[in-house]
């Protein structure tokens, strides 16, 4: 390894090189002179000064050192790492698209507004909702959005005493926190050994103060909720409503929908389900559906359509008394526009068909995979069960016999050219890997990927500690997570 | 099929050894009564050449306008280079960096991006973004009142010419916390002036700065001011003005304690507001209540450096019910345009981007008062935009301007409650991309406007 691939862009600078792509001529400190003098900025800033190609060549081999879909197989639990198609993405990067300002008027606006308004209705149908908000920048935000409008519900039908969202024990962590977000406590239920929740638990939880439930489906464990009818009623009885995390939406896309199941409040993760890129952890879209009851409280803004004269469709924002009772604004403007366009692109390309088929071919890859990995003699988590897009296994036994964790396995899969699955989630099975391989991905890709697994299997009875130690063959080995968290290091210092 | 790779002959052994006759076998624990008939939202899929024509057809009706609007999004110039590389494979589809071996360019990137907004800011720790300007606002408030161990009043004041969005935003996000946030109301020449103690002490104070209307505000008074109350002082100030404005971490004797805005005019383009990215940058002593993702340096078993997403104890996949936020996203494909864009100005190039955006404010501002009946809203000096008050009907005056692909500015009137008083206040951004003969077209054409209007 070369000493200068350690070097960070500040360490290539020296003092008066310049990149040339922003050189603005004519520029003096006498133009600032009616600006007060103690409003101003003294010392510069310690930026990079770097040439254009020192900087182009730096952030080029740094993208380098990363894995992506676009050069490995990246089977992460729960994030759908599907392929991000590049139609997609240029047709958002158009010019019209992309140089729109936000507030600019609806009437020179109506070519975005139609792509906004068409992305809604296919959201409504796709989940069987009565109406989208696109508003929610993410996953977490479109909960926040999500529980706020069960809050805003109860509250409007003088429902205060509802102080409680239930969780399953296996829900992503950002559920419980997003509850607490909202002002509720939160009370978890268990998930029994097959899997699924624990009814009975259920039916004990809830009450007057449940103001709702919020679950996946199929859950976090890589199976479908059999008893998904029977916890929608118990809720509902209770008063409650149904919160459906968007997360695993990948898995039943034009199979079922939510709103069949009876969920009342949903959020999309569309760099998930609808093949976004995720940019190194964002940006994301989480668009909110709702059923009748909660349409009042969506998020805005929404675009709405009305007819003029000679049948023209005119697009406009959603305003006045209809948004009287909207939970609110979540952004700025109106959310990460440029995503959804990637996702109405997307939902173009595939049409109803093609939505059908994501929901099977990435279940046919999850159980072809889990299949040959249980027939190489891992274990899977819920063998008796049919896995969903997602499945876990546990090597709870590898670690008890031969001190290999998830983590060694993890770790040596990357020496293997294959990003790691998900690890240690969900926390209630031990020592786990959940994995998603997507629809996307060939047969030839899943088998080298239970090549590599057996052939980890074999160093781990020959030579365990090449699992510990490993990975051995990326631009750093293992990294030392407790110094990073001791000895704080968050910024480059010249000293 | 679109994006499935599967061959005949590949389903048949995939069934085989899952030991199922057909894809829909797979689905037997779904209960029957929950399947449904096929969707029809969509018609069936468009080819890739339809559905660009179909997207450009859209994309082209809204082009062409000259703009000067701003409200927090502004039109600058991105050098070809930023894009270019930030849409390279390797970072556009890459996950959060969870493997931090094998996602070092992304981690070494954060790294780098931190570093650089705590020297822009002057504040001694970044986190690696949040999803804009105003949710950020609403998390540095958040932290702000966890952050206070002697103030737990729950209560914030904000100056009066916040950007009117971003607190509406802030609302929403906060509205279940038990924050009270109350207004400290601007005087006439838009700013505002400290001159009492407040009635019960603010467990924070929030100044923004250049504030909406692009006046300057006394950001050293109001900081001490903040401070003797007990308060922490979270400043909202727009990156690219820091180029020539002093860095929050030095307003006052102290500093402030938070700083937060949106990345937006660091490489991002407009593209309707979003994506863009959210800045929070803090005094060290705080870094454990920061919200989102944060990257440290550390050492591999080698002992060779290395970087790693760090503080994860504070985050919602760890903490659950008790994280300090339950964000999970940063925006990491902005900040990777943000972080390649100020490595291409330097502090130099920043500067001068933000001097000449000056320039032409001041140009633009001079000339367009000199227009009968223009009135100067709020005098004293400003960066990057101003209110100008008109003689005429301000929506048709740009709704006119419109009809000749000018975005005139924004109508106060349309973000922020006037009080029932109709003042026809044009809230005008120019930025360093605007050429003379722009401007000078913009006045033109508003001068028309105005003639017209005013007959």
């Amino acid at each position: 390894m070369k000493f200068e691939e350690h070097k960070t862009i500040f360490d290539r600078g020296a003092p008066e090189r310049r990149a040339f792509a922003q050189r603005v001529d004519g520029t003096s400190d006498d133009l600032l002179a009616d600006i007060p003098k103690g409003l101003l900025r003294v010392e510069s800033p310690l930026l990079p000064e770097v040439s254009e190609l020192q900087a182009v060549r730096h952030y080029t081999n740094l993208s380098k050192k990363n894995f992506s879909i676009d050069s490995q197989f990246y089977p992460l639990g729960s994030c759908t790492m599907k392929y991000n198609p590049r139609a997609a993405h240029k047709a958002a990067s158009l010019t019209g698209f992309l140089n729109r300002h936000p507030l600019a008027p609806e009437n020179i606006s109506q070519g975005f507004l139609e792509c906004l308004y068409d992305l809604q209705e296919i959201l409504k149908e796709l989940t069987g909702m009565k109406g989208v908000s696109l508003a929610p920048m993410a996953g977490a935000q479109g909960e926040f959005a999500g529980v706020s409008m069960i809050r805003a519900y109860h509250e409007a039908n003088g429902d205060h005493q509802r102080r409680e969202i239930i969780v399953p024990s296996a829900a992503h962590g950002t559920n419980p926190a997003t509850a607490v977000m909202c002002g509720y406590e939160v009370t978890e239920i268990a998930v029994g050994p097959d899997g699924d929740v624990d009814l009975e638990e259920l039916k004990s939880k809830v009450g007057p103060q449940t103001a709702g439930l919020m679950m996946t489906n199929p859950s976090t464990c890589g199976v479908f909720e059999r008893q998904i009818s029977e916890i929608a009623s118990t809720v509902h009885q209770a008063g409650g409503l149904l919160y459906y995390d968007g997360a695993n939406l990948n898995a039943i896309l034009g199979k079922i929908k939510p709103g069949t199941m009876g969920f009342d409040v949903l959020h999309m993760n569309l760099h998930k389900t609808f093949a976004t890129p995720h940019g190194g952890g964002g940006p994301g879209a989480g668009p909110v559906g709702v059923s009748e009851r909660l349409l009042p409280f969506l998020p805005i803004p929404i675009v709405d359509k009305k007819k003029k004269e000679g049948d023209v469709n005119e697009f406009s924002w959603r305003s006045g008394s209809e948004t009287e009772q909207t939970i609110g604004k979540l952004s700025a403007f109106s959310g990460n526009s440029g995503i959804l366009l990637r996702a109405l692109s997307y939902a173009l390309l595939l049409g109803d068909e093609g939505m059908a088929r994501v929901g099977e071919y990435a279940t046919l890859n999850a159980n072809y995979l889990a299949a040959k990995l249980s027939q190489s003699g891992f274990q899977l988590a819920y063998p008796d069960r049919r896995a969903t897009h997602e499945f876990i296994i546990t090597f709870a036994q590898e670690a008890k016999e031969h001190g290999v964790s998830a983590m060694d396995i993890a770790k040596r899969l990357l020496d293997y050219g294959f990003h790691a699955p998900t690890t240690y989630f969900p926390l209630l099975v031990p020592e786990c890997f959940l994995i998603e391989p997507t629809e996307t991905e060939d047969k030839s890709e899943l088998d080298g990927f239970v090549e590599a697994m057996k052939a980890i299997r074999q160093e781990m009875l020959e030579d365990p500690e090449v699992l510990r130690s490993a990975p051995h063959t990326l631009p750093v080995r293992r990294l030392d997570d407790v110094k990073a968290a001791r000895e704080l290091n968050l910024a480059w210092s010249p000293f | 099929m679109p994006y499935i790779p599967h061959t005949h002959s590949d389903v048949e052994l995939m069934l085989e050894a899952i030991g199922v006759d057909d894809i829909e076998a797979l689905f037997d624990e779904i209960p029957g009564d929950l399947s449904e008939e096929r969707s029809s939202a969509l018609s069936s899929g468009l080819s890739e050449l339809e559905m660009m024509l179909r997207m450009q057809e859209r994309a082209s009706r809204d082009e062409g306008n000259l703009c000067f609007l701003g409200a927090g999004c502004y039109d600058h110039h991105i050098p070809a280079a930023v894009w270019d590389i930030a849409s390279r494979g390797e970072f556009m589809t890459a996950y959060t960096p969870y493997q931090a071996e094998a996602s070092q360019g992304t981690l070494q990137l954060i790294y780098e991006y931190q570093s650089m907004m705590t020297q822009l800011t002057a504040m001694d720790v970044s986190n690696a973004s949040v999803y804009d300007g105003a949710s950020g606002l609403a998390e540095a408030i958040l932290m702000a009142v966890r952050s206070n161990k002697s103030n737990k009043s729950g209560k914030v004041l904000y100056a009066e010419a916040l950007n009117p969005v971003y607190l509406s935003a802030t609302n929403t996000i906060i509205s279940s916390q038990g924050i009270e946030l109350e207004r400290l109301p601007i005087e006439s020449n838009g700013v505002l002036v400290i001159n009492k103690k407040a009635d019960q002490a603010p467990a924070a104070v929030v100044i923004q700065q250049p504030n909406f209307f692009g006046r300057l505000e006394q950001v050293d008074e109001i900081t001490n001011w903040a401070h003797s109350q007990g308060a922490l002082v979270i400043a909202v100030v727009n990156p690219m003005s820091l180029g020539v404005l002093k860095p929050p971490g030095l307003w006052g004797d102290d500093g402030v304690d938070i700083a937060c805005g949106d990345g937006q005019p660091l490489g991002i383009p407009m593209s309707s507001g979003g994506p863009s990215f959210g800045f929070i940058c803090c005094k060290s002593k705080f870094v454990r209540q920061i919200p989102g993702r944060v990257v440290g340096k550390t050492e591999d078993l080698d002992g060779q450096p290395g970087y790693a997403l760090t503080l994860q104890a504070r985050e919602q996949h760890i903490r659950r019910g008790k994280a300090t936020s339950n964000i999970c996203t940063n925006q990491g494909l902005l900040v990777t345009a943000g972080t390649i864009y100020l490595s291409l100005l330097g502090a130099k190039g920043l500067r001068e981007t933000a001097i000449k955006s000056h320039q032409n404010t001041n140009y633009l501002r001079e000339k367009l008062l000199q227009l009968p009946g223009v009135e100067d809203e709020y005098p004293g000096p400003v960066f990057n935009e101003f209110v100008v008050r008109l003689p005429v009907d301000v929506n048709e005056l740009v709704a006119l301007m419109t009809e000749q692909n000018i975005l005139a500015g924004l109508p106060i009137e349309r973000v922020a409650d006037e009080g029932g008083v109709v003042r026809n206040k044009l809230l005008v951004a120019v930025t360093e991309k605007r050429t003379e003969q722009e401007m000078d077209r913009y006045l033109d054409v508003f001068s028309n406007v105005l003639g017209e209007l005013s007959t």
